[in-house]
């Protein structure tokens, strides 16, 4: 469009359209800051380009040459703690896959252990009680000041140091007994019996689900009934009946369609045979991430209460409400907004620092892909992109589920 | 365009091998000071002892390249790397030569780019269980507990005598040899498994080294050796004709005893040429004329070395077996010195 049309179409009260001149993108303040931005992004994709092609060329330069091939590669290595089928003959992928999994079990573990500690730790560290303050006041400094890889190791090395060995379980007559015949606490770990899927086993299943189900629903119809009319039908009991009651009258009229498979000490020489076992570094590292972050997550906690205004807990108390109820009720409903974003950092700190696995043996993607499969194909540069790219992917994902809580909570503003 | 700033950025990730591979021994001879990896201890091979000085067998190799090139046997920078970062380190730079009881495989030498110099130790891959286990042979092991180290290539020649033996194992990888050793005597592992020599070395320091057995089987071959990075062959030579000099000194009779006599001049051309009173070997190599005679007396000739860090004397007790003279029926044969 022409200058001409522009000022034909235009009433005269429209003030002058100025014509746009190259030096008004210095001395124009609407335009500087864009110019200037543009500049750094220039200059910022021009160094981005040049590391990149002085990688590619050293890279040539060092005959090297970036190849994923070798993750088909038969990996040659076994990996103890595997959550599907893997040995020596799999690929260095499947290896790699056995690591992640490994890594997204102790975070979701951890993650979902350190919470608890905080909160408790957190609203302990609010007692009036003097020894119970201080005690928790003592945890969140004495483990949020001491790094995580220190409390890894001492971990790992109280509880093969503490712990009784396989020994002492094997054999016609062993120093220790299986406690109830069923489990097993050594310094390799603990074994636990595992679940036997008999026929009928699922009937028994989804009865439960259903019983899930209906306690919900019992509850629901509870609470509504309490509001409507004020009858206040009792909630612990009945639900406790409704979940457990309907499956076990199944599994023992189905004729107990469920097994378990204890861990045998006689099957074997060395080590207690059948059953899962947890292994000894999973419970370090997941012990030490857990109580390490629930100090820093009990801080949050800590600063979310003390965000909450004294009305609150005051008007809640002449309600009539028993501390505990104002605390659960009340208070951390509202403290949440507070608490759920610093505690997406600390989730996203728990997967992150779950790459000091290795210290204690355990087997994460750190383990496998970033130490034997690199150390054995000598790919560092391919393995660390991986690495790296997985790191990242998790860290995006575990904030993006962490926001969409966060906006399930946060004051709904109208 | 230049690259070096862009280099030195990439180090960590081991890419500096091409470019800076060139002149690494002008590089020693500028700074003044060897750079050497070794473990991060095993008694014997490479630990510090009680006053702080880094001694062993593969200690004495690194002594040995630094008096033959700067003529200081103590002017080394021992620079300890795990099973994980020893190739890393080389390939970066980092240090000058690797020093660190590793295996000379085709695809270090081939794929990682490195360059083996030579072999110090000839050893195998064995199994120490305690005594108390009553297992007498590797192949009676189905079910237990192995402690590997990991980053090695033992962890390949563990999975592979297993599955060949058609028997079951539980590793557990662990990152050092101290590490592993705690492991090992808190009973969370029943087998500890690593080259034969570094299961001896590791059971010397045992409070109580009888209740620990080796088992008969050696499951590889594990040519132990120093190895420099690829390509710069000047250094490798060095390297290399280091290593050889000890042996050779074993082979000629040259001591530490008598090596000031022996470098006065003798009837044989061949210990003549080793110390440098005849011919300009040293010359060749870009050293002085007495580089041999330097790298000897550093530590003494490679039997000297072996008695006095891994011998029989010593609490490691290892025999010369496979490391015996050729002439001894052992495998150490240095080409001549011509």
């Amino acid at each position: 469009m022409s200058h001409g049309d522009l000022s034909f179409m235009s009433t005269l009260t429209d003030p002058p359209k100025e014509q746009f001149r190259l030096s008004m993108l210095v001395n124009d303040t609407r335009y500087r800051s864009l110019t200037f931005q543009a500049i750094a992004a220039l200059v910022l994709a021009l160094a981005i380009w040049y590391l990149g092609n002085n990688l590619i060329q050293n890279l040539r330069a060092a005959g090297l040459n970036i190849s994923y091939d070798f993750l088909g590669d038969r990996s040659g290595y076994d990996i103890n703690q595997r959550l599907i089928e893997y040995d020596s003959q799999s690929s260095h992928a499947s290896a790699a896959l056995v690591g992640i999994l490994n890594t997204l079990l102790v975070a979701v573990l951890a993650c979902i252990t350190a919470t608890i500690f905080g909160v408790i730790a957190g609203v302990l560290r609010l007692s009036n009680n003097w020894l119970v303050s201080k005690l928790m006041a003592v945890y969140v400094e004495i483990f949020r000041n001491i790094p995580v890889l220190i409390w890894i190791i001492i971990i790992f090395t109280i509880m093969t140091a503490v712990m009784p060995g396989a020994k002492a379980y094997l054999g016609e007559n062993p120093e220790r007994e299986l406690l109830f015949g069923l489990f097993a606490f050594t310094n390799r770990g603990i074994y636990a019996p595992a679940p036997v899927w008999n026929d009928g086993s699922m009937i028994v299943v989804a009865v439960f689900f259903v019983s899930i189900f209906a306690m919900f629903a019992y509850r629901r119809y509870a609470k509504k009934l309490l509001f409507d009319t004020g009858k206040l039908l009792p909630m612990g009991w009945p639900s406790l009946a409704i979940l457990i009651l309907p499956t076990v009258l199944i599994f023992f009229l189905l004729g107990q369609p469920i097994g378990l498979d204890a861990p045998d000490p006689l099957a074997n020489r060395f080590n207690l045979r059948g059953g899962i076992q947890i292994g000894a570094p999973l419970i370090a590292l997941w012990f030490a991430l857990s109580i390490y972050t629930g100090a820093f997550i009990a801080e949050n906690v800590r600063a979310g209460i003390q965000a909450i205004s004294k009305g609150q807990f005051e008007a809640a108390a002449a309600l009539g409400l028993r501390p505990g109820r104002v605390m659960n009720l009340v208070v951390l409903p509202q403290a949440l907004r507070v608490i759920i974003p610093p505690l997406i950092s600390n989730f996203l700190n728990i997967t992150k620092n779950s790459s000091l696995a290795i210290a204690v043996g355990y087997a994460d993607i750190t383990a496998t892909l970033g130490g034997v499969t690199l150390n054995q194909t000598g790919r560092a540069i391919e393995c660390v992109l991986l690495l790296m790219l997985f790191y990242l992917t998790a860290s995006l994902l575990i904030s993006m589920g962490m926001n969409f809580y966060n906006a399930s909570v946060k004051l709904k503003e109208r | 365009m230049k690259n070096t700033v862009i280099l030195g950025a990439l180090t960590i990730a081991g890419l500096s091998a091409g470019a800076a591979a060139a002149g690494t021994l002008d590089d020693v001879k500028a700074r003044g000071k060897l750079n050497c990896g070794v473990t991060t201890g095993l008694v014997g091979f490479a630990a510090p002892n009680a006053s702080g000085e880094w001694e062993g067998f593969d200690v004495a190799v690194c002594r040995a390249v630094a008096a033959a090139v700067l003529g200081d046997a103590t002017a080394v920078e021992f620079v300890p790397t795990t099973g994980k970062t020893r190739f890393t380190a080389l390939a970066s730079g980092e240090i000058d030569v690797l020093a660190r009881n590793t295996t000379w495989t085709f695809s270090r030498d081939v794929d990682l780019k490195f360059e083996f110099t030579g072999v110090n130790y000839y050893d195998g891959q064995g199994f120490m269980v305690p005594k108390e286990l009553g297992v007498s042979s590797a192949k009676e092991l189905d079910g237990a507990t192995v402690c590997i180290q990991t980053g090695t290539t033992t962890e390949l020649n563990l999975a592979d005598f297993f599955r060949s033996n058609n028997i079951s194992y539980e590793p557990v990888p662990i990152e050092t040899n101290a590490e592993a050793q705690q492991q090992y005597l808190a009973g969370a592992c029943d087998v500890y498994t690593t080259d034969a020599s570094g299961l001896a070395a590791t059971r010397a320091t045992f409070e109580a080294p009888d209740e620990h057995a080796l088992l008969p089987e050696i499951i590889s071959k594990e040519p132990l050796g120093p190895l420099v990075r690829h390509g710069d062959h000047e250094w490798g030579d060095v390297v290399r004709w280091t290593l050889n000099a000890l042996i050779s000194a074993e082979e000629l009779g040259v001591t530490s005893a008598n090596l000031a006599e022996m470098a006065a001049g003798t009837n044989n051309p061949e210990i003549n040429r080793l110390l440098g009173t005849e011919g300009n070997l040293g010359e060749m190599l870009g050293l002085s004329a007495d580089w041999g005679k330097n790298a000897i007396a550093a530590g003494g000739n490679y039997g000297e070395v072996f008695a006095n860090n891994i011998g029989e004397a010593t609490p490691i007790g290892l025999a010369r077996g496979l490391n015996a003279q050729w002439t001894k029926g052992g495998l150490l044969y240095s080409p001549p010195f011509r």
